[in-house]
């Protein structure tokens, strides 16, 4: 069995209440920081830890956090990013949903390191329920004293509010959040100012994922030398993976960084093999933004070496031949998955969460689902499949944020490791099934 | 101040100017085509992605280059910064791209519509995008909304710039003015359709760079090539407007009256909808003389230069022209 640190002690009946949790070990984080520790000791331990950011991108948070400008007279924020919205990720709402406190000990503890005296959870609307849990367990937390004035006794006062989103994957981008949180319409911001300087209400701001949060408890209970000690290399500590597709047991799972693919969907601490003993076909390794790979990319880098779950090793190759950890977004799919229809609900998606301010993601995202749509009600040109290629090497890079890379990667990913599949839908359109299905949806493709 | 180098002409700017103002300062043979940068509003730019530039040295601290094309609209200038734009055929590759997007969902109608000939998306298009479309599909279209008497709002053809939100914003008083839905289902709207009355609004017509938001006074009256531009002034009583317009006529008749536009097509100053829409009449206005018109414009075909703009042109060219003009020029 791996170390746990995150969600060892999900399966406690009633952990989700003060008590409970208080029982296992709970807010002593709170307690050594604000007692024996200065904030810059914190910092430092979170540097230590080599912590990564568990929202898809891996900036070192230590890193992150000494960027914050700290300006004299100036308030500073800590928002915590609980719009996990990417397909194939559920890992943040299993640890809302379960431990609550756990993020409420990490805002704390993270807010004094960082010195700011309000917080905010921005969580996604359609997580209305795991919010009424969250700020049930504010109410504990401000009723037992780790939230508030003089917070036991240290003289530091912090506040921690929970706002609920309206259901946009972009307020997932951290300066879309921002704007959602103060109130505007969620666009993304054009950076620079980047939000360490001018953030909620044009103050500093950190904006990090609820499971870096949640990974400080640990970092600062046990010393940020001890959590380095876990993973490999650059990659320490552990990584809560939602694992979904065609595996026998999905769920999420907290890994040691480090350990192999293989071992992850095979074995049967984590996924259990595949579903019914076929064959694994491709793997989304870290949500459905990161590029895909077939099987024998993703159990072996292309240099021969087994893939681990590190930042790193899964970027091996670049996007030629490598992915990203990403979110930690695990979908599995075996030999019966047609990767273009998998292609084309990506794009669905991605085609109808871009906000619309720039030109490259919001027309281009439309129009790669339009061609998937064309191809798939057997109607495609071998042409069609180059234009795509063309269409996201054009989104790729020109746009405002992330997104556009978002719906450009799988793109890119599924063309350069199944094009055959594409040609053979093209060339032979009896081969789908279920064109029907496309057919309806694709009211656009004239007949 | 720091100094910067695009497409290899090297200037020196004030602190804080953007890749596009300094390229803008060296001559329109450098400067990135801007759709949604517009001088006068803030926060302005950043959306459409026309602008894009390559930086292939950030700073003379930080000589790294950029990973990724910037839009120039709001990216400072650094000290020692290198830039490419029309010297990199990857960056031209990069906006044919940007154009092609904006053109797949624009219905191009200019043959109805009213903006043909003082079109930015045309210029855009004509310079930066391909002879053919790859796009096969309908063409996004929206149900008309009436915003009033004096604009006219053509969704279907805009390009989401959002000046005219600027606008809305920060030139109107009361706005009512905005955005609803997201992606490429996004339209710019009156809140629940409203009108969009108050002092300033006709200023999102000058603002648009496509033909989405046209004068409603001027609707189908003439090709705008067919209009001579003239410029004139009136004492205006409003208090932030100080009359200073230009008049379209056609003939006799002020078809219509629009802000001064400098060579980047944008308003010199913002003018009032009573001088706007309520002026028509040639003796509501002092005229001062013909508007300076550039010869690639369609409008400048049936037009001419002023005649102080014609003589500073031909005594600045007076070598290449080979001939030595004298001092009581006459244009005849």
């Amino acid at each position: 069995m791996g170390k746990k640190l995150l969600i060892h002690n999900d399966h406690v009946p009633g952990i989700h209440t003060l008590d409970v949790y208080r029982a296992h070990g709970g807010y002593a984080s709170v307690e050594k920081a604000l007692k024996t520790m200065t904030p810059d000791q914190v910092t430092d331990e979170v540097k230590k830890s080599g912590l990564r950011g568990r929202g898809g991108a891996g900036f070192p948070t230590g890193l992150k956090w000494s960027f914050l400008a700290k300006p004299e007279g100036v308030a500073r924020y800590l928002v915590c990013n609980a719009d996990e919205s990417e397909p194939g990720t559920f890992k943040d709402r299993y640890l809302m949903e379960k431990i609550p406190h756990a993020l409420i000990e990490g805002m704390i503890t993270s807010s004094y390191a960082l010195g700011a005296k309000k917080s905010y959870i921005y969580i996604r609307g359609e997580y209305f329920y795991v919010a009424r849990i969250l700020e049930a367990a504010l109410a504990e937390a401000y009723a037992a004293g780790f939230l508030g004035e003089n917070i036991l006794g240290s003289g530091f006062s912090h506040d921690c509010y929970v706002q609920v989103g309206a259901g946009a994957y972009i307020c997932g981008e951290e300066t879309a959040l921002i704007e959602s949180l103060e109130g505007k319409r969620g666009n993304p911001r054009i950076k620079p100012p980047f939000p360490a300087v001018q953030g909620v209400w044009a103050c500093p701001t950190v904006v990090n994922n609820v499971e870096t949060i949640a990974a400080v408890v640990p970092i600062v209970n046990e010393g940020g030398e001890a959590y380095a000690k876990i993973g490999v290399g650059k990659s320490t500590g552990t990584k809560l993976i939602s694992a979904s597709g065609h595996i026998n047991k999905p769920g999420v799972y907290e890994i040691e960084l480090g350990i192999t693919v293989e071992d992850f969907i095979f074995s049967d601490e984590y996924c259990g093999g595949i579903k019914g003993g076929r064959k694994l076909k491709a793997v989304v390794a870290g949500g459905s933004s990161v590029p895909i790979l077939p099987a024998e990319l993703i159990l072996r880098t292309a240099k021969g070496e087994p893939r681990l779950m590190t930042y790193e090793s899964l970027g091996d190759g670049g996007f030629i031949t490598g992915t990203m950890l990403g979110s930690g977004g695990f979908i599995v799919m075996d030999e019966t998955t047609s990767i273009v229809k998998n292609l084309w609900n990506f794009t669905r998606f991605y085609h109808h969460e871009s906000c619309g301010q720039c030109s490259p993601c919001r027309e281009g995202t439309g129009w790669m689902e339009k061609i998937l749509n064309k191809i798939l009600a057997g109607k495609g040109n071998l042409s069609d499949v180059d234009l795509l290629w063309d269409i996201q090497s054009k989104i790729e890079g020109k746009t405002i944020c992330p997104l556009g890379e978002a719906a450009a990667w799988p793109v890119a990913a599924a063309i350069r490791h199944f094009r055959a599949e594409f040609e053979e839908y093209v060339k032979n359109p009896s081969s789908i099934k279920d064109v029907k299905h496309y057919y309806r949806l694709n009211n656009l493709v004239e007949a | 101040m720091p100094k910067v180098t695009i497409d290899g002409h090297e200037i020196e700017v004030p602190k804080g100017t953007t890749i596009l103002q300094a390229a803008r300062m060296i001559g329109p043979h450098v400067a990135p085509p801007a759709m949604c940068f517009y001088t006068k509003l803030k926060t302005s730019g950043g959306y459409c992605r026309t602008c894009i530039v390559k930086v292939t040295k950030g700073s003379a601290q930080n000589p790294n280059p950029m990973p990724k094309p910037v839009a120039s609209c709001r990216t400072e200038v650094m000290d020692g910064m290198e830039v490419q734009n029309n010297t990199s055929p990857d960056l031209l590759e990069a906006r044919k791209g940007v154009v092609e997007f904006l053109l797949i969902n624009h219905p191009l109608d200019c043959p109805i519509c009213d903006q043909a000939g003082e079109c930015h998306l045309q210029d855009l298009g004509y310079q930066n995008g391909s002879e053919k479309t790859r796009y096969e599909f309908k063409r996004r279209e929206f149900e008309k909304i009436d915003i009033g008497k004096y604009v006219s709002l053509h969704m279907t053809r805009c390009i989401m710039c959002f000046r005219c939100v600027k606008v809305a914003d920060q030139i109107t008083d009361k706005r009512v003015h905005g955005v609803l839905h997201r992606g490429d289902a996004a339209e710019i709207s009156t809140y629940i359709e409203n009108v969009i009355e108050n002092d300033f609004s006709g200023n999102v017509i000058d603002v648009c760079p496509v033909g989405a938001l046209t004068d409603r006074t001027f609707r189908f009256k003439s090709r705008v090539w067919y209009t001579k531009p003239m410029e004139a002034h009136r004492k205006c009583d409003h208090a932030k407007c100080n009359g200073k317009v230009r008049l379209w006529f056609k003939g006799e008749d002020v078809l219509r009256v629009t802000a001064r536009k400098d060579q980047w097509g944008e308003a010199e100053e913002f003018i009032c909808n009573t001088c706007r829409f309520e002026k028509k009449r040639k003796s509501d206005w002092i005229i001062e003389g013909p508007s300076p018109i550039s010869h690639h414009s369609v409008i400048s075909t049936n037009h001419y230069m002023s005649l102080n703009m014609a003589k500073v042109e031909i005594l600045k060219h007076q070598k290449a022209l080979g001939f030595i003009p004298m001092k009581k020029l006459d244009l005849e």
